[in-house]
């Protein structure tokens, strides 16, 4: 196989061509020649997404954790990637499908498996669960699940940025489905109007619940929307969070200096179906044919393929790395079991604010 | 004097330029018409970055003003007729009303929601509507409903000061209503709710908005008529305090709730049962009662209109029968 079309090639292409194929990008990632310690770290990350989801899953499998959970097993580069461009009083909303952006923004893990458990001591006091995950430390200001809702509320914050004048922006991270609601397309075109500080990040896996975009929309690429929406926008392979971090970069860059809106399309895949652990991959079109293929695309074992290559890291160090994050993600599940749940009062306690408690 | 419509752009007079935090976003609001009297000049006076006029993007806008919320900001997001703001029910309901709860109670959403009614005029089935007794049905959401210039310049600065998202729903029908205000007071929209606003002991009058208009005109033609009526003006419906009407209601042993619109489900329904739970059965004098609209979309024909709002004239005639003044035969 030749190599595949640089996606400079693909500009102004409504389809996604090479990078939506399963069978592309399967060697080791293509590293910047200097400045590159920061892999190491963001392979460190991505490994802990990875092994906290994996055990949510195990969690849901036995029963432990009930609540709905949309893991994002596959897609870590592309939150991890996103992260690494986010500094103190940057704000950022997330979906259904978020432990993954909560995590790359340095969430606690413990929090989130107290969360997913519906304990009190969890990101959102045991009052979320999965899908509503707050950390307002890090600037995760939330995560709901109606689809596409946060993008207009990212906007207000990207608003609220350019108010301040401190440079600020905001993130929005949501799937590809969510480019089939209408609140995406208001929220684009307002930000666009009102020139809001916002990094649009869409995480196009190819499928919303079970269906492919195929069956959803007429071209598979949602870059086109930004281009419409006269929004700067870049595509990459969600899969190499080298591209994603480069990307990124020069689209937040401009933002900080009283830009507007930028539009960031990472290709990826989550290798788990749409709700819970399991892999569902007879469900919906094409997923049986290139799971195994997309598992080759791995965003991190193409990093880890890459550093050890390099030299940068030894076999061995991965292994560590591996080992140690599991040994985190036990420590943290265990305790989370065994914290208190809410108590009863919570239920009316927080449906109406205290005054004085509002500014975030 | 001082109009209701007059009072409105006096409270975000007095919020834009106390609160820097505070900005107005919405559609029509560069506009000389859509909002009335109510905002008039006011991007001319503060400036349009903090007087946005937006694209016709309902849901957009008011999820964008519960992101600013979020973010320090005290935005006000003018929807200039309820119908057009259905579009944005899930960032108020969904999103804004149970921001709190849902997470944990560690931040609130201090967004306020401005809707109006502007019904009449032959305007029609979706430039009409009230839809209050929606909005008072979700938790996390306060609804507001002014009756009166000073409630309608107080309340909304009440709004914009409470930590919480709140619906703040104005009449056009009241904005030629007139009166004498006092100095703008800073109230804490927790602790408003129900208020008597005469007294009176053969009857208890309960309204909202404009049907506590027609509450009070009915009570005062009323009393020429020998009836005395308590009348309640409900100010805020969610949450909702019935004490003031069951205190009432024991006194006077007679419940009239007049709620410009829908019966099914509604306000009405809900003021009778909270009386009904609170009063034993020996309490009352006569079967509680309900004027509300007729269970149809608003007509456009004025003939129609005349027969499908209520009047001053419908709450007399009811009252009068609830006293025993005279008997209907249907």
């Amino acid at each position: 196989m030749g190599a595949p079309p640089s996606i400079t090639d693909q500009l102004r292409a409504d389809q996604l061509g090479p990078l939506a194929d399963a069978n592309q990008f399967h060697g080791p990632l293509v590293l910047p020649a200097a400045n590159r310690g920061w892999l190491a770290d963001a392979l460190r990350g991505m490994l802990q997404i990875r092994a906290v989801e994996e055990r949510i899953g195990e969690m849901v499998s036995t029963g432990a954790v009930r609540c709905p959970c949309h893991l994002a097993i596959g897609q870590e580069a592309v939150a991890v990637g996103v992260a690494l461009q986010i500094r103190k009083g940057d704000r950022i909303f997330g979906a259904h499908r978020s432990h993954s952006h909560y995590l790359a923004l340095g969430g606690d893990m413990h929090r989130l498996f107290a969360e997913v458990l519906g304990r009190r001591t969890g990101a959102s006091r045991g009052m979320g669960g999965s899908m509503h995950l707050l950390d307002l430390e890090h600037g995760l200001l939330g995560t709901v699940p109606i689809v596409g809702a946060t993008i207009p509320v990212a906007v207000g914050a990207g608003l609220a940025a350019r108010f301040d004048g401190a440079g600020g922006v905001a993130v929005s991270f949501f799937g590809d489905g969510a480019t089939e609601e209408g609140s995406f397309h208001e929220a684009m075109n307002l930000a666009a109007v009102l020139k809001a500080p916002v990094l649009f990040v869409c995480e196009n896996n190819l499928f919303s619940s079970h269906l492919h975009i195929a069956l959803r929309q007429p071209a598979d690429s949602i870059s086109r929307y930004a281009e419409a929406h006269r929004i700067p926008w870049l595509r990459v392979d969600g899969n190499d969070i080298v591209a994603i971090v480069e990307a990124a970069r020069s689209l937040v860059e401009p933002m900080r200096d009283g830009g507007g809106p930028g539009f960031l399309e990472a290709v990826t895949y989550r290798w788990r179906g749409h709700v819970g652990p399991r892999e569902d991959e007879d469900v919906g079109v094409q997923r049986k044919e290139d799971l195994a293929s997309w598992k080759r695309r791995d965003p991190i074992g193409r990093l880890a393929d890459a550093l050890v290559a390099a030299g940068d890291l030894v076999s061995a160090d991965v292994t560590r790395i591996r080992h140690e994050v599991r040994a985190e993600v036990a420590a943290a599940s265990a305790r989370a079991e065994r914290d208190p749940y809410p108590a009863a009062e919570s239920l009316l306690a927080t449906v109406y604010g205290r005054p004085g408690r509002s500014h975030s | 004097m001082t109009s209701y419509g007059v009072a409105i752009r006096e409270a975000f007079a007095y919020l834009l330029e106390r609160y820097p935090n505070v900005f107005a976003i919405g559609q029509g609001l560069w506009s000389p018409w859509y909002v009335g009297n109510s905002m008039t000049d006011l991007d001319k006076q503060f400036g349009a970055a903090r007087v946005i006029d937006t694209p016709v993007s309902e849901l957009a806008c008011t999820g964008a003003a519960l992101g600013a919320a979020l973010s320090g900001y005290r935005p006000i997001v003018v929807h200039p007729r309820v119908d057009f703001m259905l579009l944005a029910v899930d960032p108020i309901v969904n999103q804004a009303a149970k921001w709190s709860a849902m997470f944990g109670g560690q931040v609130s959403a201090p967004l306020t929601v401005r809707a109006i009614i502007n019904r009449g005029g032959e305007q029609g089935a979706q430039h009409s509507q009230a839809l209050h007794s929606w909005f008072a049905h979700v938790p996390g959401l306060r609804v507001v409903m002014p009756a009166t210039p000073s409630d309608a310049r107080d309340l909304l600065v009440a709004s914009v000061l409470s930590p919480d998202p709140v619906l703040y729903i104005d009449d056009r029908w009241l904005y030629g209503l007139e009166e004498d205000l006092e100095p703008v007071r800073e109230l804490a929209l927790e602790r408003e709710g129900p208020r008597l606003v005469r007294s009176g002991g053969d009857l208890t009058l309960v309204g909202a908005s404009y049907s506590t208009l027609l509450c009070r005109d009915a009570a005062s033609q009323l009393a020429s008529r020998g009836v005395e009526c308590d009348v309640i003006d409900l100010r805020v419906l969610n949450p909702l305090d019935t004490t003031i009407v069951a205190d009432s209601v024991r006194r006077t042993g007679r419940l009239l709730v007049v709620d410009g619109d829908w019966s099914c489900c509604g306000l009405g329904g809900e003021i009778i049962a909270s009386a009904a739970e609170a009063i034993d059965a020996g309490g009352w004098r006569s079967r509680p009662a309900r004027l509300t609209l007729p269970n149809a979309p608003a007509p456009t024909s004025a003939p129609l209109e005349r027969t499908y709002y209520l009047t001053v004239e419908d709450v007399v005639e009811r009252a009068l029968v609830m006293t025993g003044h005279f008997e209907v035969h249907e």
